[in-house]
């Protein structure tokens, strides 16, 4: 399926939740959904027979300094097709739903999202830190991250 | 003892040891040059490899360059192991353990840093939140082998240099008032 006949399709079922689609300098292009709407056009992404996208191929997190974005890359393995969902969020306490509930491989990808942008995915089976330790202060891939000098004693 | 019947004759007794000469197997020579000879002619290292590095250490123990000629195995834990070889980039998570490992290892014991990673930081010196800037803030290390990763040959010829910094030392030397 064509980009744009799935964006006029996630357009018809769910209206306002579907923004835009950007296709310009985009491969796969990038559906632009609202967060609120996110777990269920995730399901029927997945289950729709012309959709089937079971395979969630990356999860990852944008900060652009005044907002920040998650953005989804689906492929599907029987129609052969590939798109992307991008969900942006406000830059204080970006927060949105999870959908380890319809790809289970996205619980690691959340973490680390979580983990390295602060961003947090509410509803998660299991949101901790995955790559830092549990103590630490921050989320470093933030643009206005800050270094800590010391880190348990260590300099950093 | 018992006359052998089969053999029909008591059995032979043994020959009188030699007191000394060179069938008493005796060597003469001072204790800190035996002991060190001991201990840098078994080097065993830790089984311990976090980055690139560790294939090269890999590469080092395995048959073509075969560290083992030298005394150094590969021992699975701490508690067995004379050396560690830090192989690769440590973080600040795998900081504690790293400490962790060394404070388990029996004395005397000796640490070799392996790679640019683990002498300084290497690539991740600037700019990394994540990478401890060599792993001397840890853990006192004798031998420094540079190269991203080092060859097999660097990081035998850094092993040398462990065996003569261990033949130097005396171990019986007097202590300091």
């Amino acid at each position: 399926m064509e980009p744009r006949d799935l964006f006029e399709t996630l357009k018809g079922k769910f209206g306002d939740a579907v923004a835009e689609l950007q296709s310009e300098g985009f491969r796969p292009a990038f559906v632009v959904v609202a967060p609120a709407g996110l777990p269920e056009i995730a399901r029927f992404l997945r289950d729709d027979p012309e959709m089937r996208f079971d395979s969630l191929m990356c999860l990852s997190g944008v900060d652009y300094k005044d907002r920040f974005a998650v953005a989804y890359h689906l492929h599907s393995l029987e129609k052969k097709h590939a798109i992307g969902i991008k969900v942006f969020l406000p830059p204080e306490n970006p927060a949105l739903p999870s959908v380890d509930a319809v790809w289970p491989a996205a619980n690691f990808m959340e973490r680390e999202t979580f983990d390295l942008y602060g961003i947090v995915f509410t509803g998660s089976k299991d949101l901790r830190r995955i790559l830092l330790p549990e103590d630490w202060v921050g989320h470093p891939l933030r643009k206005d991250y800050k270094y800590p000098d010391f880190y348990h004693g260590i300099k950093v | 003892m018992s006359p052998d019947p089969a053999h029909g004759g008591a059995a032979p007794s043994p020959a009188p040891a030699a007191p000394f000469g060179p069938e008493a197997h005796v060597m003469v020579g001072n204790a800190d040059m035996f002991i060190n000879w001991a201990r840098k002619s078994s080097l065993w290292y830790l089984l311990f490899a976090t980055a690139c590095c560790g294939i090269e250490l890999m590469q080092t123990g395995a048959s073509r360059y075969d560290l083992d000629r030298f005394g150094a195995v590969f021992r699975a834990t701490p508690r067995q192991s004379d050396l560690m070889i830090v192989a690769g980039t440590i973080t600040h998570k795998m900081a504690e353990r790293v400490i962790r490992l060394y404070e388990q290892m029996p004395e005397p014991k000796y640490v070799l840093s392996m790679g640019s990673c683990a002498n300084t930081g290497g690539p991740f010196y600037k700019d990394s939140y994540c990478v401890v800037k060599g792993v001397d803030l840890l853990i006192p290390v004798d031998v420094y082998v540079p190269g991203c990763p080092p060859r097999p040959e660097a990081l035998i010829d850094g092993i040398l240099t462990l065996q003569k910094i261990i033949e130097q030392k005396r171990n019986f030397a007097a202590k300091k008032a």
